[in-house]
């Protein structure tokens, strides 16, 4: 910058040669809103982020607690709550294979071909064992295509069925108790005592946590030889 | 690496801008002058994957220096990068709002009513058995809830052991192949089953008048006894049809040859693990052939070394172009196809019983070199008798195999080593008088109704006689009815086409090579309207509409005569065959000897002989649609998608062929070689050549199955049809062809420019008595870092491999490069086809490769070099090694340390986990990786879209998308099935898996037990103990990765009496 020599000395906080050269363009409190813009449009960025990623752990995503419509309404209320089924009754294979299996309409005609043999509302389930064509059930906990769980595994070393279905002898229609996200599957490997019972209360939907869960838990969990957090955590335990 | 980064420098430093160089196309012509004098310079051994490689040319190294391609080459013609980036804008615009919908809702669709015995999500394995030529092989199929998905080996099979090759691995894609025929069809129209049934009916009632005198029937060899019941019955019907059988690649030569030995035809089994001694005439009998994976199973259980103190059986082989077994042998000679007869006879002739009676001076027709070959045998021969074998192969003619049996009866090995029993088919003929004639009758006029049950003769038919024109003599029979799975070149001249049933969609049966009876059972219901050969015969009969499951029944119930019908039956299904079928060995009078055979003449030197074998991946043709093995590098030559005329580099050299290695940017793999015109019997055919190491000169292999026109959309259009230069008096070996040489170039995918590992000693060997003066061969050059020189994290001490450390042995002394583990793994794993265009730019996706190396520098070399018959001596005949290289799940793994998204990772047991949904493509860790085993999905490989090819995935494997890096998990999703299962056991206290449970697919796949899979920490393991071996070294061990893939080092049992220089 060049001083030009006429100028005399200033009071003003601006130096002399501004305003000897050049207008001001711009009023001094447009400052404040280029600070302002710019800080506010990181801060909404990051609100954005925040905002997509709490969508996508909201309900609306994950399907938590919303209940689905099915070709037939049946209520684990009645069959489970009043009726005092067995989970395995119906769900045959929870303890020897990966999925725990959903019924073939056979199953449901065991019953339903003597009682409310003539009620409208199990037409479906009529009509499929006539017809030989499946039920469509609509599916209600669904796990991302990457992740391979295995209900048998869990059952055996006693993880009981409401831990992650909830309680499910209270649910007319059936809904997702849980998130099912990673972190949700992660809190239990990361700290499996919580999560284990005794064996034989693993299909008791009404059982309680202790309030000494993480000492029995860990009892539970020396007896049955559960694997290290190590183990559990491994990205191959979940994922291939 | 060191090398790559030397080589980083010098392209940085160029003045060009780096894009032109990139997309320059760069050429690098093979030397093969050049490799033997680099050979010849050498000192010790060296290990080469090509002559490229031996050579040492300089550009060429310095393009397999580059994984992978810098400027991206996928839109090098269509699209600019204007185009690309307003393309991509969109889609990504797109892109973001397609990620923002809830993910749309599923459904369950369970049983009406569930099968007993099914379990859901778990599979179920049923035994049945894959027909293949005079063979059944043994196979247990996997399940998931009605679709079968894998195969395997039925350990309780005679055939197979509980192995199986790539053909039986790969038939699954043929059941799910998208092109199959679907619905029979009249002059292309078409139609219902029952309209054919009515026109059948019809056209037999036309026959009945007649007495059949009009009706053929044409089959390929079949062994089942149903089948053969249901021809003779219409045979019986119809007193005067006559059934011809042509199967192209089923030589006529064991056939005859057991006719000119016993005087009749006769069945050969063989006793492999019997035989310390085993002589090869052109003999690929552990990969070809009724009973091979038996045969390489037991001959394998002979080589396997647990010391230096234990012994091993000895092979030599004489072989016009290396096969498996040429190359699995200790001993191998090239010669040319036509003097096999002159070698056996020269070697029958060393024997006592001969001595006087042969030709003498037969030894002066060959090189002092096969001399000294052929002295070695006969000695070895005779020492060990009664437990030596002598192999004719398949494509020989009836006097070898005459020879090969009168030798083994004169070294008393009848009985021990090898055996015969009556036919194993159902009829026995010599196809090709069969097929000739039919096409006489065909010819004048003879035959109104033809049944081409299975088989494609108006593609595979020898050319001359009448069937250089089949095509138009199928058009003077009134009515030809073809049955094959694909609508073919035989279809499209007959008037109708029934689209014919997988062995995996109906009721069969078959006789193993041994006779054992093995029952076919379907595993799911025919996926189209397909019928089965058993089918149209009913069709003709008075009884239509039968199915052959009644058939099946009945012939297991008068196989096992009284007793509960229905437990045998159950128990007949759950085995897959019967136990104790297999027939018994026969006496067999000799007819024949040695002395009667006419001296053998001499081939001019330098003329050219043409022989035809089947393709080593596609067979006859039959699999030309099946991606799987079109993809699969074949096992010696290491090209896949195309056959070539194979030549030894000699005749190469002599004749003008070249090849060109092309590479733009960082793609391998392709290779232009030359093209040549080959006039043969009267056919012309253009071929592109490739030059093969330890090939015979003067021969030139043109394999069969290539150049179908009407295979479906995989295997139409590829490669070149050698059928149409193959005569019916030379089926397998042909001269008097004239071969010119073209300017015409052919590119070539060829999967040994890839994943090259700097060329750094990776393979080791050494001879059985080197291996017992020093079992540390494998180490002498091996730098092994002390236990804690790194910078990595100590995994132990965080607590992993706590419980279990998976770790894999592979013995190189036992594989032979058969690949059946490639495909084993291919379906196991859902791994992609690629096609030819992206495997010639290095992007084939096997999670398990073969490396194929060659070896110079032997004593044996040295001899040969003196021999003036010998041209390169480093190329007339390097031995063979055979390296399969899986993921090596290091333990201080690089590619782990530089994934930027966490998607490789340690896990508790040592695998090097990959995470597909974490994966974002930065190629870092394949970079980073020395073994080059990690695979990137450049493009969408996978088909999501055709429903056939969902049904055949296995659910307990991610489905891979583009974009994303896999590689071998070690079969995570076996280790994890097998850990739940010990895990549940004792009430849910679980327990340890044993040794053996977790079987990979590359492990039970395999016919020679090279691959062992188990826990390192359990010291009594039997990868424990092979790691234990001396022979055991980590490949790249100086770079400290500490591979958990280990391998044993290769030993040969060299006769010393040849290896002496």
């Amino acid at each position: 910058m060049v001083e030009s020599p006429g100028c005399r000395p200033s009071k003003w906080r601006h130096p002399p040669q501004r305003i000897a050269n050049m207008a001001q363009i711009f009023h001094r409190s447009t400052n404040f809103i280029a600070r302002f813009s710019l800080f506010s449009a990181i801060f909404l960025a990051g609100l954005a982020l925040t905002g997509i990623l709490a969508l996508a752990r909201s309900p609306y995503f994950t399907r938590q607690n919303i209940f689905r419509e099915q070709p037939v309404q049946f209520s684990h209320k009645h069959h489970v709550g009043d009726d005092g089924l067995d989970c395995r009754y119906c769900h045959t294979s929870v303890e020897n294979s990966a999925t725990a299996g959903l019924p073939p309409t056979k199953t449901c005609m065991n019953c339903h071909s003597v009682l409310f043999n003539n009620v409208g509302y199990l037409e479906p389930v009529r009509e499929s064992f006539r017809t030989g064509e499946s039920i469509q059930w609509v599916k209600v906990h669904r796990l991302g295509d990457f992740a391979y769980f295995n209900h048998s595994i869990h059952v055996s070393k006693g993880v009981g069925c409401s831990t992650c279905h909830g309680a499910v002898n209270q649910m007319p229609l059936m809904f997702q108790a849980n998130t099912l996200l990673m972190q949700w599957c992660l809190d239990c490997h990361r700290n499996p005592e919580m999560a284990l019972r005794p064996l034989d209360q693993v299909y008791n939907m009404d059982w309680k946590v202790p309030e000494n869960q993480a000492e029995v838990g860990a009892k539970f969990a020396q007896e049955r030889k559960i694997r290290t957090t190590v183990e559990l955590t491994s990205c191959s335990t979940c994922h291939r | 690496m060191d090398g790559m980064s030397d080589h980083e420098h010098k392209i940085d430093q160029d003045n060009h801008p780096p894009n032109a160089e990139e997309r320059e196309l760069r050429e690098y012509p093979l030397d093969l002058a050049a490799a033997d004098t680099k050979a010849k310079s050498g000192t010790g051994k060296q290990y080469w994957r090509s002559i490229e490689e031996l050579a040492g040319d300089p550009h060429f190294e310095d393009m397999l220096h580059r994984e992978f391609p810098r400027a991206a080459s996928e839109w090098d013609e269509s699209v600019d990068r204007r185009d690309f980036l307003k393309l991509m804008g969109a889609s990504m615009a797109l892109a973001g709002m397609a990620g923002c919908g809830r993910t749309p809702e599923q459904h369950i669709v369970p049983y009406v009513k569930q099968p007993d015995g099914l379990i859901l999500g778990k599979p179920q394995q049923y035994a049945t058995a894959m027909p293949f030529g005079a063979d059944a092989i043994g196979i247990l199929v996997e399940s998931h809830e009605g679709r079968p998905t894998k195969i395997e080996g039925n350990p309780d099979h005679p055939s197979s052991l509980g192995a199986s090759d790539s053909f039986a691995q790969a038939s699954i894609l043929d059941l799910y192949d998208p092109d199959r025929a679907k619905t029979p069809t009249y002059a292309g129209d078409i139609r219902t089953w029952a309209n054919f049934q009515e026109v059948a009916q019809g056209l037999a009632t036309s026959q009945k008048a007649v007495s059949g005198a009009g009706l053929r029937i044409l089959t390929g060899t079949i062994t089942s006894p149903v089948l053969a019941a249901q021809i003779q019955y219409v045979l019986k019907l119809f007193p005067q049809a006559k059934w011809h059988q042509w199967e192209p690649a089923v030589s006529d030569g064991s056939r005859e040859g057991a006719k000119l030995a016993f005087g009749r035809y006769l069945n050969t089994v063989y006793r492999i693990e019997k035989a310390n001694v085993i002589l090869s005439l052109d003999g690929d009998f552990l990969s070809s052939g009724p009973g091979h994976i038996r045969y390489q199973k037991e001959f394998y259980r002979r080589r396997h070394l647990s010391g230096p103190g234990d012994e091993m059986n000895r092979l030599y082989a004489v072989e016009p172009t290396p096969s498996v077994t040429g190359s699995a042998a200790d001993h191998r000679l090239p010669l040319k196809a036509s003097e096999i007869e002159a070698f056996a006879l020269a070697i029958a002739e060393k024997f006592e019983d001969y001595a006087t009676k042969l030709h003498p001076k037969l030894s002066l027709l060959f090189s002092p070199n096969a001399v000294k070959f052929i002295e070695a045998v006969a000695t070895d021969l005779q020492k060990n008798r009664g437990t030596s074998l002598v192999v004719a192969g398949e494509q020989q003619s009836a006097e070898v195999h005459a020879l090969a049996h009168a030798m083994n009866a004169a070294l008393g090995n009848v009985g021990s080593t090898v055996y015969y029993t009556e036919p194993v088919e159902a009829n026995p003929v010599n196809h090709a008088e069969s097929l000739h004639d039919l096409a006489t009758d065909i010819h004048n006029g003879k035959v109104d109704l033809l049944l081409i049950l299975g088989g494609n003769p108006v593609y595979d038919a020898p050319r001359d006689w009448a069937f250089s024109d089949f095509e138009q003599k199928l058009k003077k029979v009134h009515t030809v009815v073809h049955l094959s799975s694909h609508y073919n070149e035989t279809s499209e001249f007959s008037r109708w086409h029934i689209p014919e049933t997988h062995f995996l969609e109906s009721w069969g049966d078959a006789r193993a090579f041994d006779g054992t009876y093995s029952v076919i059972q379907p595993l799911i219901a025919p996926l189209y309207q397909a019928h089965s050969a058993f089918e149209v015969l009913a069709a003709f009969t008075d009884k239509p509409g039968v199915g052959s499951y009644d058939a099946v029944r009945e012939q297991v119930k008068a196989i096992l005569g009284g007793g509960d019908v229905e437990k045998n039956w159950r128990k007949t299904l759950n085995d897959g065959l019967i136990a104790g079928t297999a027939f018994a060995p026969v006496e067999a009078a000799a007819k024949f000897s040695p002395a009667n055979l006419p001296a053998p003449k001499t081939a001019a030197k330098e003329e050219l002989e043409f022989i035809f074998r089947p393709d080593p991946t596609i067979y006859d043709g039959r699999f030309a649609n099946n991606g799987w093995l079109q993809e699969l590098a074949k096992p010696t030559t290491k090209t896949a998608w195309d056959n070539a005329a194979l030549v030894s580099p000699a005749t190469a050299k002599r004749l003008g062929i070249g090849r060109t290695i092309a590479s733009r940017g960082g793609e391998h793999g392709q290779v232009r070689s030359s093209v040549v015109n080959i006039e043969l019997a009267g056919g012309k055919v253009t071929a592109a050549a490739w030059i093969v190491p330890g090939q015979a000169d003067d021969v030139i292999v043109l394999p069969l199955g290539y150049g179908r026109m009407k295979a479906g959309e995989t295997g139409s259009n590829k490669g070149f049809n050698a059928y149409s230069v193959r005569a019916s008096e030379a089926l397998w070996t042909a001269t008097g062809g004239k071969l010119t040489v073209t300017d015409d170039e052919y590119p070539i995918a060829c999967t040994q420019y890839h994943h090259n590992v700097e060329g750094r000693k990776i393979v080791s060997s050494a001879s059985l008595e080197e291996y017992k003066k020093n079992p540390n061969f494998a180490h002498e050059k091996d730098e092994t870092p002390p236990d804690g020189l790194t910078l990595y994290q100590d995994f132990q001490q965080l607590g992993y491999y706590k419980h279990y450390k998976w770790a894999m042995a592979i013995d190189l002394t036992k594989c032979n490069g058969c690949s059946a583990c490639v495909v084993a793994c291919q379906s196991e794993n859902n791994i992609p086809v690629v096609g030819k265009d992206q495997v010639m730019r290095g992007r084939e996706m096997h999670w398990i490769r073969i490396d194929r190396y060659y070896e110079t520098g032997l004593p044996t070399q040295t001899d040969d070099a003196k021999n003036e018959a010998v041209e390169i001596p480093a190329l007339y005949n390097p031995p063979a090694y055979f390296q399969p290289v899986p993921c090596q799940q290091c333990e201080n793994a690089p590619c782990e340390q530089v994934c930027p998204v966490g998607a490789t990772v340690h896990s508790a047991e040592g695998l090097n986990d990959m995470v597909y949904n974490r994966c974002i493509g930065t190629r870092y860790c394949s970079n980073n990786c020395p073994y080059k085993v990690r695979r990137f999905n450049f493009l969408r490989f996978q088909d999501w879209e055709t429903p056939s090819l969902k049904l055949m995935r296995n659910p307990e494997v991610t489905v891979r998308s583009r974009g994303v890096m896999e590689k071998c998990t070690y079969c995570v999703q076996r280790i994890n099935n097998v850990r739940i299962e010990s895990e549940k056991d004792n009430g849910g206290v679980g327990r340890e898996i044993r040794d053996g449970e977790i079987v990979t697919a590359c492990e039970q796949a395999c016919p020679s037990e090279a691959i062992v899979f188990g826990d390192a920490n359990d010291p009594n393991s039997r990868v424990s103990k092979l790691r234990a071996q001396q022979r055991n070294y980590n490949m790249l061990g100086e770079l400290n990765a500490r591979p958990r893939t280990t391998y044993l080092g290769a030993v040969r049992n060299l006769n010393p009496d040849l290896e002496k220089a």
